[in-house]
Formats: structure tokens, C-alpha cells, sequence
């Protein structure tokens, strides 16, 4: 997730941008310079640069998102087949290849369908308007005689129809209608879109032909591992050469560049073995009896940097956001409340290790990449290999799960440099340990809150942060928190109330530290979820009187109104504002669907929070089963999400049902500890994620409203961890402010 | 060593410790089988030998001399899917997909042991997959479909 720390000004400029000549729709994402591109690629009918019809007829949807499991593959090309009046099964779903002309690759945000709706919507409908203006010119007819349906146009004057097939060369040759010509569906009418349709990609992966980066096999293709130094910043010492050399299989040992200055996505350096099978390679990776040298991050202990965290809390206040006299409220209160909650680095963890295989033909080099960014592929790659970005083809595998790893290309440059070096196709395989040691981690991060009570209502709400920001990994003098990172849960908390002070304190980064799948809102929605449930129990409320009293009146919110650079997750805050009536509805419903707040026997109990992301609201609630001993089960979990406009509903509801499985792992058992600089955990014994017999019912509301799309495959995580604990608190008088709840449970 | 592959007939006489996930990959191009953590925790390389589903990242060459090897890419029957298969795509199971061949393989062990199986039991067979993704729910849900109609 980046968004914030994009350049937003490209969409500003390109916004509104009108039609071109020629056969190409300019969308609003797409470059000028690109659209020439586009253009002379064209062969069949083209309105824009994501859809080609062939002239038999055949819809070639270039999908320029990458698939991981959130459905973006299936639910991009559900719009253009509506808008056109498409027949699904004629329809060629393009793998995606990097490319500026695509606009945006970067698939992490939860933005693929928010940012590209419209831009499909118009691919699609200005097809459609030329495929009926041929069909008007040849039939003599006006084009409101005409009409499209399921990949044929109609003559309404003599009921005669012709399929697409037999318009689009007559079609081709006709101007590109301007974006404010388009009309679009009415709701009623949509065949695809808001319809559960399968993901495209279902036959493949239950018959075992998907191709995922890990199963990119080309002829005469190398394997390789690498053995890398241990701790972030680190560089190999010695190895054994000869004896690596030495195992059956292996061809070559080839020593990676060290990596120096910021860590951005360079690899980490080490030594690599290539053989003809990864056994082989694992070997000889074990032969090479490697040691490392340390470097400035050798020292890193997450227990000592927990208790420098804390200090931090102590220490400096950064001010983000100041709203009345939070102080002064928390002097004259009634009642004070004050929490500190914890949450430490995560790994993704995603069941495909990362993985890439490069070859080169002479100087032209081609990539096969489980990457979320093909363009981050190419931009990295050609600092390491002397080309352009553009010189380099990266087309994107599917992905066995990413959740923000692999919008992190730097498994990419090993298998480039590799291929380069022994001049054969070479596929560069990480082990889970690999992954486990090797990755760009969520934070570890310390928060303090207080509140103050006065005549029965929350006057104040003060709230600090510390933790090694994501712009440590490219800028290494970051310390703590920045605005992007604050702005998800907390420079935008949505409470009306007086005086509210939003604070961080500082922290330096010692691994890399990266997004993972709903990012800062992780730890920030923990501890706002948790400490509206501990103002509730200590002022007797319940949970959600609380949450309605403190969002206050239905009304749009704006940070930016109180000082605050806000990036509202890259959207205009006119298309995605925050909505406290939204906010409040999704709250509403979960009550409704878990009927939170009824009477339950001893050891059960539900839980609720609620929590806007990614500009989608989700409200969860959870119950908890503990047994005496501690033992905890949770039954069922209820999910209701308002992501405005839902283009695949399927999706929407798997996305809900995995992300309380997500949420639950960091709840759960999700930490990773570094000791002398190295991360301890390896696999998924001692990084442990939620299993089958974990597993809840999750019943998922998703809220019919008027609203563009926002982002669906993260904000169902944050209030997941908070909803839990607090079911926990209410089920056993146990307050978790410390995760993971591993076995803080047990007697 | 010789074994069969999905039927075919394979002879392998290299080094005997190589993890049969490795050689179905790497050597055969068989790349349905995933490898997700290569230490028997995940589940992702499940496949059949001999009719019962094993970890093929625990399983060496050598100890397969002799059997019969099924993977995901022989499960259905020439064009007519295996049930669970079947079930998958109904109950829209897969997210990324990347673990689901290992636990289609598991389940259809678990069937064709026990044909009509509890939750309780479906919980402990499919124990060792993990789906990071979170399908659960509808790996349940389409086992329990084909339950009772094996």
C-alpha cells in the first residue's frame, strides 16, 4: 500500500481529459504519450488500451492488475464485458506485462477496481457506441435503432441481427467517441456488474494448470537459491566455493552485489547457487558453509527496541492533528482512561515464496515475475543490468498470495542477474525460510491513548504512535511514523468530539520494513477498537452506544479541514469522503447480524469494532468460546462492509471471510522477533497462522448502497483483532493490549 | 527406481534423498504440485501414493520406488472431473489458488477413506493445509457437498 506516498498530481492533471482521434479512448489514467502507443499497436478495433476487438469477434481484455486471490483479474473485465454487451465466454483475459501506457500497475491498496472502474466502464461503452454506429451506417438506420446484446447488435426497425464479428473492421475505422458522449448501464440493466461471476482462472488452479511465479519453466532453465546474510544491511563473509561446486547438479556459485545505501527494493546480496534442479541447488547452498558480516543492524533486538518504543511514548510528542486542548480536557475530566497496546512485526507469509526466472536472448531480457508491480520489476531490474525499464518485458504470474510482499521486487534482480551471468533461463526459487528471514516486515509498534470523561461523555481523546516507519526502507534518516501511515485510522478518526491530540513518537527502522495487507491501519484500529470497548465497560455503555456517541451526527469528515495532509487512500474526497451515516450503518448492521449485546453463557461472549479503509467501512463482530483452562475458540464471526459499489459480490464476501482469518493470525499468533539482527522465525512452526480448526463461520453483509467502488481486499482486517478482544474481555474480564494472544489465555 | 506417474511409467536413478516434490517440479515440468514450505507444515505438495496423500517434500525417491503416484494434474478422470473438483468451483473455494491442489489431494484422501466424514473429522484431515487466503469455510463447504456421495 503507497498510495499516499505517491505523486498524485498525474491523475490531477489527466483528469477530464477528453477523446483523441483516432481508434484509442484516452482514460484518465493513461498518459498522452501512451495513447500514440496504443495506437500503433492496433490491429482490430481498439477504444482504449486495455480492450481490442478481433475480427471474429473475439474481446481481448487486457487486464493490466495482477491476481493474488482478491479477484481484480475476474472483476476489471466483469465492467468492460457490461459496458459492451459482451458475451463472457468470448472473452481473451491478456496476461498483464508492464508498461507505463497502462497507467497504474502497482496491485496493492485495494485499488485495482476503485481507480480503473471508470476507465473500464468507458473502455467498454465507447466500444459498444462504435460497434453500433457501424452497425446504424450499414443498416441505414439511426443508432437509436440500434441495440447490443450478449455480443450481437440488433436492428429494431426489422428485428434482423448480426454478431460484433461482422462491425468491428467497419467499427475500427470510425472516431472514438469523447468520454462525455458515453452513457453507461443503468443499475437494473447490469448483467455482469454487481453479479457473482467465478474467477476466471477456477479450471486452472482445481486441475493444477495456473501458472504461479514458482512454475514458470522455460527449456534449458537453471535453478536458484541463494544464501543471504542474515541481517538487513549485512554481507557475506566466506563461503565454500569448491565444495558447493562440488554437489551433483550444481553449475555455478555466483556472488550477489552487496547491498549499500537505503534498502528500497535492492536484493540483500550473499551468494547464489545455480544447478539444474532446486534440490540440487539446496545442496549445494548448504555445502557453501556461509558466514556473514553483520553491519549497522546487527545489534537490532526486538525485545530491547519494544522498551525503546516505550520510551519514545514517554519521550517527544509529534504532533499530527490538534483539535481543542486535549490536556487541558484530560485535567478537568470526571474520569480518565489510559491504555498502552502493542503489536509487533508480521510477515506476510503468503504460501507461494517469491520467485522469478529472467532470460535473456542476446540483449533482450524477458521476465516471469509473482509480482504485484511489473513496472517496480522493471524499474528495479534495469539499475542492476544496464537497460531502460521499458527495454525489459515482465509479464506478472498469477500470485500464490502476496498481501503488499511482493509489490517488492527484489527476489526480481537475483534472477535477472543470475540469468545474465550464466547466460541460460535461470528461475530463482526462496525457500519459506527465505521468506520468513528475508522479508519487509509490518511495523512494531507502541500506542498510548487516554481519554477523559465529563458528565457521562468522552471530552478528549489523545492518542500516540511509535514505530519505525515504511519510509525507512527507502529514506534510512526516517524516524517514525509519517503522515501516510497516520492517516490510516488516526489523523481521520471520525469522532466529534472537542479536543482530540493525534501524537507520534520517534522510531528508527532496523529491518526493512514494508506494507502488509491493511498496513498501519493493523496496530492503529487495534488499539482505537480496543479503547472505545474500554471506555464502554468502565462507563458501563455499551460498545456500540459508545462508538455512535463518539462518531456524533451523520456528516462528512475532513482531516484536511483541521490542518492534516490527508491522503484519503489516493481518492478525491468529493468521489470517497468519510461518511460517518456509512461508518455508522456497517456498526449497525454487524449488531443486527451477531446480535452483539444479547445474553450468552459463561466463557462465550461477542465482540465489535468497526473501521474505515482503503474508503470502505467494516464493521466485524466475534464471539469466543473459553473454557476454563483458557482455551480459546472462536465460533463465528460476522462481517458487514459498505465498499460502495460491489462489482463482484463473490469477491467482496471471500475477501470478508479471509481477511477475519487474517486479522485472527495477527490476533492469534502473528510475531516476528529479530535477535542480534536476524529474524528468528523461519516457517510456519514457529510463525504459526491460523488453521482449518480455527476456523469461524462468517456470515458477511455487504451494504446496498449509491457509492462508487472502494477497496475491498484490505479493510476488512483492522477491526478483526479488536473486535476479538474485545469479545475476549467480555467473555473472561481479560484485557488484551498486547498482541499476539498466543497463550496470554492459559490458567 | 521406477514408479508410476498419473499412470505413466517414470525411472529415475539419481540422487535417492531428492524430495519427490522436487523431482514432479523440476524433472517432470509437473508443476501443479506447489511447494509452499518444504518442511511438511503447509500441504501445499500434496499428493498420493499409493492411494493415501503424503507431503511430497517429506517423501524421498528412494521410498517411492514401486508405488503409484497421483498428483493434481491426474485426479480428474480424462475430461470428467473429480467431485471435489467439481465442488471446489461451485462453492467458489479458491482466492490465489496457490494451496487448493494440495488441499483438493487431501481431501480426496479423506474421502476415500471415509466416504460420509464429521466436522470434527474433516477438521483433523485437512489440519495440515494451511490457506493463508482464509477458505476454510468453503473447503468445508464443498467437502461436506461431496460427503455422503462418494
Amino acid at each position: 500500500m503507497t498510495i499516499q506516498m505517491k505523486n498524485l498530481s498525474r491523475r490531477k492533471v489527466l483528469q477530464g481529459m477528453g477523446a483523441v482521434s483516432g481508434l484509442v479512448l484516452a482514460a484518465p489514467i493513461i498518459s498522452r504519450s501512451v495513447i500514440a502507443d496504443a495506437h500503433s499497436e492496433d490491429t482490430g478495433l481498439s477504444s482504449s488500451v486495455y480492450l481490442m476487438l478481433d475480427t471474429d469477434g473475439t474481446v481481448n481484455i487486457q487486464i493490466h492488475r495482477v491476481e493474488m486471490g482478491q479477484g481484480s483479474r475476474t472483476g476489471l473485465p466483469q465492467i468492460i464485458a457490461d459496458e459492451l454487451d459482451a458475451d463472457w465466454s468470448r472473452i481473451n483475459f491478456m496476461p498483464a506485462y508492464g508498461d507505463k501506457k497502462f497507467g497504474d500497475q502497482n496491485t496493492d491498496g485495494s485499488t485495482s477496481i476503485r481507480m480503473f472502474f471508470t476507465a473500464f466502464q468507458q473502455a467498454g461503452a465507447a466500444a459498444r457506441a462504435m460497434l453500433v454506429q457501424a452497425a446504424a451506417n450499414e443498416w441505414g438506420v439511426a443508432v437509436s435503432d440500434v441495440d447490443a446484446e450478449n455480443h450481437r447488435l440488433i436492428n429494431k426497425v426489422t428485428g434482423a441481427s448480426e454478431d460484433f464479428a461482422h462491425f468491428v473492421d467497419a467499427a475500427s475505422e470510425l472516431p472514438v467517441p469523447a468520454n462525455d458522449t458515453l452513457t453507461f448501464k443503468a443499475k437494473n440493466m447490469r448483467k455482469y456488474i454487481g453479479k457473482p461471476v467465478r474467477n476466471i482462472y477456477m479450471n486452472d488452479i482445481i486441475t493444477g494448470s495456473s501458472q504461479f511465479g514458482q512454475d514458470v519453466m522455460r527449456d534449458g532453465m537453471l535453478f536458484a537459491v541463494a544464501a543471504r546474510p542474515p541481517v538487513a544491511g549485512g554481507k557475506i563473509n566466506t563461503f565454500d566455493k569448491a565444495a558447493a561446486m562440488a554437489v551433483d547438479g550444481v553449475v555455478d556459485v555466483v556472488e550477489l552485489p552487496t547491498l549499500s545505501g537505503g534498502f528500497s527494493f535492492k536484493p540483500l546480496g550473499g551468494v547464489a547457487v545455480v544447478a539444474t534442479n532446486t534440490w540440487a541447488a539446496l545442496k549445494g547452498r548448504e555445502a557453501l558453509n556461509a558466514t556473514f558480516e553483520g553491519g549497522d543492524n546487527a545489534d537490532y533486538d526486538t525485545t530491547a527496541f519494544e522498551q525503546a518504543l516505550w520510551q519514545s511514548i514517554d519521550g517527544k510528542d509529534n504532533a499530527f492533528l490538534t483539535r481543542g486542548n486535549a490536556d487541558a480536557a484530560l485535567e478537568s475530566a470526571d474520569k480518565t482512561y489510559q491504555a498502552d497496546y502493542f503489536v509487533p512485526h508480521q510477515s506476510h507469509a503468503p504460501m507461494e515464496p517469491p520467485s522469478a526466472t529472467a532470460e535473456w536472448q542476446g540483449d533482450d531480457l524477458q521476465m516471469w515475475v509473482c509480482c504485484q508491480d511489473p513496472q517496480s520489476v522493471q524499474n528495479t531490474v534495469a539499475a542492476y543490468v544496464g537497460k531502460k525499464p521499458e527495454e525489459i518485458y515482465v509479464e506478472a504470474t498469477l500470485l500464490g498470495g502476496a498481501f503488499g510482499r511482493k509489490s517488492k521486487p527484489d527476489f526480481a534482480v537475483e534472477a535477472a542477474l543470475l540469468a545474465k551471468h550464466t547466460g541460460k533461463p535461470v528461475k530463482m526459487v526462496w525457500m519459506r525460510e527465505d521468506d520468513m528471514r528475508h522479508g519487509y516486515y509490518h511495523t512494531i509498534a507502541a500506542q498510548r491513548t487516554h481519554a477523559a470523561v465529563k458528565d457521562g461523555k468522552v471530552t478528549a481523546w489523545k492518542h500516540k504512535a511509535a514505530y519505525p516507519s515504511i519510509g525507512g526502507t527507502f529514506d534510512p534518516a526516517a524516524t517514525g511514523p509519517g503522515g501516510f501511515e497516520m492517516g490510516l485510522g488516526l489523523t481521520d478518526i471520525p469522532f466529534e468530539i472537542d479536543n482530540l491530540q493525534v501524537n507520534s513518537g520517534d522510531a528508527k527502522a532496523h529491518v526493512r520494513i514494508g506494507w502488509v495487507r491493511s498496513v498501519a491501519n493493523i496496530q492503529q484500529a487495534f488499539a482505537l477498537g480496543s479503547f472505545v470497548d474500554e471506555i464502554a465497560q468502565g462507563e458501563g455503555k455499551r460498545t456500540d452506544d459508545l462508538w455512535m456517541e463518539l462518531i456524533g451526527s451523520d456528516r462528512i469528515v475532513d482531516p484536511t479541514s483541521e490542518g492534516v495532509e490527508y491522503g484519503n487512500y489516493g481518492m478525491s474526497k468529493e468521489t470517497h469522503p468519510i461518511d460517518t451515516a456509512r461508518l455508522k450503518a456497517v456498526l449497525k448492521k454487524v449488531v443486527d447480524m451477531s446480535g452483539y449485546g444479547k445474553d450468552m453463557p459463561k466463557g462465550k461472549a461477542i465482540g465489535i469494532s468497526v473501521h474505515r479503509s482503503f474508503v470502505s467501512y467494516v464493521a466485524s463482530a466475534i464471539e469466543v468460546d473459553v473454557s476454563d483452562s483458557g482455551e480459546l475458540k472462536v465460533p463465528r464471526a460476522w462481517m458487514a462492509v459498505d465498499c460502495g459499489l460491489a462489482v463482484n459480490p463473490d469477491r467482496v464476501k471471500s475477501q470478508m471471510e479471509g481477511a477475519v482469518l487474517f486479522g485472527m493470525t495477527i490476533a492469534l499468533h502473528g510475531e516476528i522477533t529479530a535477535e542480534n539482527g536476524a529474524i528468528v522465525q523461519g516457517n510456519y512452526d514457529t510463525y504459526p497462522v491460523c488453521r482449518i480448526d480455527e476456523a469461524p463461520h462468517v456470515e458477511v453483509a455487504i451494504m446496498d448502497v449509491d457509492a462508487p467502488p472502494g477497496g475491498v481486499g484490505e479493510p476488512g482486517v483492522p477491526p478483526v483483532a479488536p473486535a476479538l478482544a474485545n469479545a475476549i474481555f467480555a467473555a473472561t474480564g481479560k484485557r488484551i493490549r498486547r498482541l499476539p494472544i498466543r497463550d496470554q489465555l492459559m490458567a | 527406481m521406477k514408479a508410476k506417474i498419473n499412470g505413466q511409467a517414470i525411472e529415475y536413478n539419481g540422487d535417492g534423498e531428492m524430495p519427490l516434490l522436487w523431482y514432479l517440479r523440476d524433472i517432470e515440468g509437473m508443476t501443479g504440485t506447489k511447494f509452499g514450505c518444504g518442511a511438511g507444515l503447509c500441504g501445499a505438495c500434496t499428493v498420493h501414493v499409493d492411494g493415501v496423500a503424503v507431503r511430497s517434500c517429506q517423501t524421498f525417491m528412494e521410498d517411492v520406488d514401486g508405488t503409484e503416484i497421483k498428483t493434481i494434474e491426474g485426479l480428474a478422470s480424462g475430461e470428467t472431473l473429480h467431485a471435489l473438483q467439481e465442488a471446489w468451483a461451485e462453492n467458489d473455494v479458491p482466492q490465489c489458488g496457490y494451496c487448493q491442489a494440495g488441499q483438493i489431494m487431501q481431501a480426496a484422501s479423506l474421502l476415500s477413506e471415509n466416504p460420509n466424514p464429521t466436522d470434527q473429522e474433516i477438521d483433523d484431515a485437512m489440519y495440515g493445509n494451511i490457506c493463508r487466503c482464509g477458505t476454510y469455510q468453503r473447503i468445508k463447504a464443498a467437502i461436506r457437498s461431496v460427503a455422503g456421495d462418494a
